[in-house]
């Protein structure tokens, strides 16, 4: 512990605008994965374990389209709409198969599915990591804000990963799509029984959860190095951040990727030993004393 | 039953077990002699997955570069080599368990543990058990060849040890230190074995060089962690005028990827032993110039003909160029080959220590073209040790300053006193 230090920062405006920017950045990035995973669960009401390895393949989709085009942008919305297509098939194919299924089955099939992807990408683009590198446009150097330093491109990975966020929310709260969406979520028979087709609402919504997986794929891959199996870890941070937002809450989501974010940034400060620890304590603190998560609604 | 009949079943009982004994060993002495006669099998854990593949793959390229020549003179003693490669992932628990499965699977008669030090430890292990021949190709944590608590009479080092590279590190930093006035210092390095006690080390001989030295800030990034962001803010906050970082592999090129955004390589120096290694220096997309850069493999340092002859056939044959953990294997296969050579291809783990201990071969990587394995902790010296400044491209290194040997080995007398590994 280090709580020295962590005060010296808080009362140091440099200090304190680099670390927000930096738990933001953080935040952001996992806010993307955990909204796909608790929307899907929202609907659906299926925890898709293998949500990391669609991040990977984003990854992995932008890196491919990146040399084939040489425009990250073009790169990273390809990527985001390959990885949507891709869950599309996946949920039609596996996991419509285990809804309504014992929780362990739908482990198996995610997990499943998790070494296979895991294997193909060894297979496809090799075992050794692959590095996109930073795309001309955003090879700037850093830009100043009150004594701090913030990277143009996490601006951008930032602002980026908040309109998608503030689109999915326009999308599920104030369209038609929505309203059905969110009327599945709640009776799907009773929508199937006004002649509504659910079943491609159910992949729609998978589509869309896999979709932002990619795209926070695409926007990680200039800044991590590319490897088989790179979803595993950012999985387990996005499920604490899905539990502690409240599960099916894409508000709980973007409040506890933020909550995590920060907790990782001041926390390399002032408590580098114990960050993970720390954040898994928020979580288990949420679960006693909110077991449905800050934005959660009693699990039906 | 009578006692008769009794007497009879125990007798039955009695030949069937002589009857089995005698089979075992007529089953059991074919399997021996085989293993003396037939071909000579090398098991090789090592990483092939994960953030540095890369590195496991070029140990194995440089293990086969140097088999396959023997095995094209015809072998040892009409003996070819044959390796078998497993995947341990870096991780201990893996690592042992395939070293296990060589052994007693494979048949492998001698290991090479192509390993990071995370997985080391647990091979040595092993090695202590099972009393074969094992050479560590990879680890460079001091304590696993210097702590006598450690030590396996069949275990061997040929990798760079972390204390002497931080004696020739720390007297390197240190004269940069007094020249451009460095004496506040950062470190970043990863949060295990190897990079904990590399960085201690080489912060310790750098104050010894120069007093002033104080580290301000420790940052320790986990091994194979995704996202750094954190610590290079941290880094940046800590406001240093140095840096030292053990990083290495797929870890530092997402460390500088990443540290390129913050344009942290040019608000302090920076001292990064595993820099110049070509693994790095051809993921890196933005290679910082001017970072202090510690000697890894180059193939201009040794600036030898020999040196350029290796690196050139290894291009050739691996279509891959050679990181540190190449020569570190080439090695570890030449004292392997001389050994077998001496005991007529016989592989039993007493004999083949016994030929490698104390050994000295002829090998580009040496300084003055050789490398003994010292006798007293069976561990490497007088390899190529230094530091340079980094250049973005060919030969990526510039102003190279070999260590001298003599200074090194008298401070690591004294520091395995302190360590209590010696009297």
């Amino acid at each position: 512990m280090d709580l020295d230090a962590l005060l010296r920062c808080v009362g140091t405006t440099s200090c304190v605008v680099t670390q927000l920017t930096s738990g933001m950045i953080i935040g952001m990035l996992l806010f993307l994965i955990a909204s796909g995973v608790t929307l899907i669960f929202g609907v659906l009401n299926v925890i898709n374990f293998a949500h990391g390895s669609l991040y990977m393949i984003g990854a992995y989709a932008a890196w491919t389209f990146y040399q084939l085009t040489g425009s990250y942008f073009v790169s990273a919305l390809g990527a985001a709409v390959a990885v949507g297509v891709l869950g599309v098939l996946f949920e039609r194919v596996l996991m419509s198969k285990v809804y309504g299924s014992n929780v362990l089955m739908q482990l198996l099939v995610c997990y499943a599915v998790v070494l296979i992807s895991d294997d193909l990408i060894k297979i496809i683009w090799g075992p050794v990591p692959l590095s996109m590198g930073m795309p001309p446009e955003f090879r700037l150097p850093p830009v100043r804000f009150m004594g701090g330093v913030i990277p143009p491109f996490y601006i951008f990975m930032i602002l980026a990963a908040m309109a998608i966020g503030l689109l999915l929310w326009l999308v599920i709260g104030r369209t038609r799509f929505g309203s059905i969406v969110r009327a599945a979520a709640i009776n799907g028979p009773m929508v199937s029984a006004l002649g509504i087709r659910v079943n491609l609402y159910y992949a729609a919504v998978f589509g869309i959860g896999s979709a932002l997986a990619g795209a926070a794929g695409a926007l990680a891959a200039p800044v991590r190095s590319l490897t088989p199996g790179m979803g595993f870890s950012i999985l387990i941070e996005s499920f604490i951040v899905t539990v502690i937002g409240g599960m099916g809450s894409i508000v709980g989501a973007f409040a506890a990727s933020i909550i995590i974010g920060l907790t990782r940034s001041f926390g390399s400060i002032g408590f580098p030993l114990f960050v993970d620890g720390v954040m898994f304590l928020i979580m288990a603190l949420v679960l006693i004393f909110k077991p449905s998560g800050l934005f959660g609604r009693a699990h039906r | 039953m009578t006692s008769i009949e009794q007497r009879r079943a125990s007798r039955r009982q009695l030949l069937k077990g002589a009857g089995a004994i005698a089979a075992a060993g007529l089953v059991g002495a074919p399997a021996i002699s085989r293993a003396q006669t037939g071909a000579i099998k090398i098991g090789v854990p090592t990483i092939l997955s994960g953030r540095v593949a890369i590195l496991g793959q070029s140990s194995v390229g440089a293990l086969k570069m140097s088999f396959d020549k023997v095995n094209a003179e015809g072998g040892i003693n009409g003996r070819k080599i044959e390796m078998v490669v497993r995947d341990s992932k870096g991780a201990p628990q893996e690592a042992a368990k395939v070293t296990r499965d060589l052994i007693n699977n494979d048949g492998c008669q001698i290991i090479i543990d192509a390993e990071a030090s995370s997985a080391a430890f647990a091979v040595q292990e092993v090695i202590r058990e099972v009393g074969v021949l094992c050479i560590h190709t990879n680890s460079e944590t001091s304590s696993l060849t210097a702590d006598p608590k450690l030590y396996v009479p069949t275990a061997f080092r040929t990798a760079r040890q972390g204390i002497h590279d931080a004696i020739g590190g720390g007297d390197y930093a240190a004269k940069v230190a007094k020249a451009k006035g460095l004496k506040k210092w950062a470190t970043c390095s990863p949060d295990y074995a190897y990079g904990r006690s590399n960085t201690a080390e080489f912060m310790e001989y750098a104050k010894h060089f120069d007093g002033n030295i104080t580290v301000v800030e420790e940052t320790w990034p986990k091994l194979f962690q995704p996202d750094y962001t954190e610590v290079v803010t941290k880094l940046l906050n800590a406001k240093a005028d140095a840096m030292y970082s053990a990083l290495w592999g797929g870890d530092l090129v997402a460390f500088i990827d990443q540290a390129n955004l913050y344009a942290l390589f040019e608000k302090q120096a920076s001292f990064m032993v595993n820099l110049g290694d070509y693994g790095v220096v051809d993921q890196v997309k933005q290679f910082p110039q001017g970072v202090y850069s510690g000697g890894r493999y180059n193939r201009t340092v040794p600036p030898t003909p020999e040196n350029e002859a290796w690196y050139l056939e290894y291009v050739k044959t691996q279509k891959s160029k050679p990181t540190n953990w190449s020569w570190e294997n080439a090695v570890g296969a030449q004292f392997l080959i001389e050994a077998l050579k001496k005991t007529n291809g016989d592989t039993n783990g007493k004999k083949l220590a016994e030929a490698i201990k104390g050994a000295k071969i002829k090998t580009p990587f040496g300084d003055g073209g050789t490398i003994t394995m010292r006798a007293e902790d069976n561990t490497t010296i007088n390899y190529i040790i230094g530091y340079g400044l980094s250049l973005s491209k060919e030969p990526y290194i510039s102003d190279f300053k070999t260590s001298p040997w003599e200074p090194i080995l008298e401070l690591e007398k004294q520091w395995k006193k302190k360590q209590g590994y010696a009297t």
